[in-house]
């Protein structure tokens, strides 16, 4: 078996990416789709331990950050829709009315 | 450590999301991201797999690559996406680059040498990962989460109708 170190590392890789991500690209719909893959970073860490330790708890975790992740992207994407229709740009740049 | 085929399997795998994953943050085109998420996806289940979590697995699959890339698909080709207007300066880029290189570094070099492995002893469960064991978790120990999370999803339900609905003020 692949140690579970691994397992992790590779995640901290992808996490990484994707804050990579969220940094780099100014577009919305991009930005979301780094979170959702720091998201996945972290569930493979969850399942990683979860095997590591022999325990289902990690497994019940990913399950619920699957069920936040769908909630999110049904409610950010609504958003995204409804500033779109506003502003017609999905660049974050230009989304700075709240900027004092 | 000896090059099994579970081990073959990780690096070809563990390769494979870290290229789709850079495809996602890199490509000037939304939808090659979406899709190169999907990739992903996909690879981070297999993951799951060499982890004996099928459940999770599949769910990964069904929920994720199914469910909510579709939703991201659906949303850039309703708003008729192309390639980005402007990119962000290059100094940024370069800062963004480079610290993320640092995090990624820092990150795998932490796990890698400084973790030691939670390790249980014995043989692991012959049902371990099946959907009766996360059934049982779930029902038992995190029957109130559960709960939670319904009451969850019916407010993102509501909410994404309000705010997407034509007419909003």
């Amino acid at each position: 078996m692949v140690p579970v170190q691994y397992y992790l590392a590779l995640a901290g890789i992808l996490f990484a990416i994707g804050a990579v991500g969220v940094a780099l690209r100014r577009n919305v719909i991009v930005m979301f789709m780094s979170i959702e893959l720091m998201l996945n970073a972290a569930n493979l860490a969850f399942v990683a331990i979860a095997r590591g330790l022999h325990s289902m708890d990690g497994q019940v975790i990913v399950f619920f950050v699957m069920t936040v992740a769908a909630a999110e992207a049904a409610v950010g994407l609504a958003i995204i829709l409804a500033s779109f229709r506003n502003r017609t740009t999905l660049d974050a740049a230009q989304l700075s009315s709240l900027k004092w | 450590m000896t090059m099994g085929i579970a081990e073959i399997i990780f690096f070809l795998v563990g390769a494979v999301a870290i290229a789709s994953a850079f495809g996602v943050i890199l490509h000037p085109h939304p939808v090659y991201s979406a899709l190169s998420l999907v990739v992903a996806l996909f690879q981070i289940a297999v993951l799951f797999i060499l982890l004996d979590a099928p459940t999770v697995a599949f769910l990964q699959v069904l929920v994720y690559a199914g469910a909510i890339m579709v939703l991201f698909l659906f949303v850039i080709m309703l708003l008729n996406l192309g390639r980005d207007s402007a990119a962000a300066p290059a100094g940024w880029k370069l800062t963004a680059l480079g610290a993320g290189g640092l995090l990624g570094a820092e990150l795998a070099a932490f796990f890698l040498l400084r973790v030691v492995p939670p390790s249980a002893v014995g043989a692991l469960d012959p049902g371990f990962g099946s959907v009766k064991a996360l059934a049982h978790a779930l029902f038992t120990d995190h029957a109130l989460s559960f709960e939670i999370t319904s009451i969850l999803l019916l407010v993102a339900m509501v909410g994404a109708v309000v705010l997407a609905r034509r007419g909003i003020d």
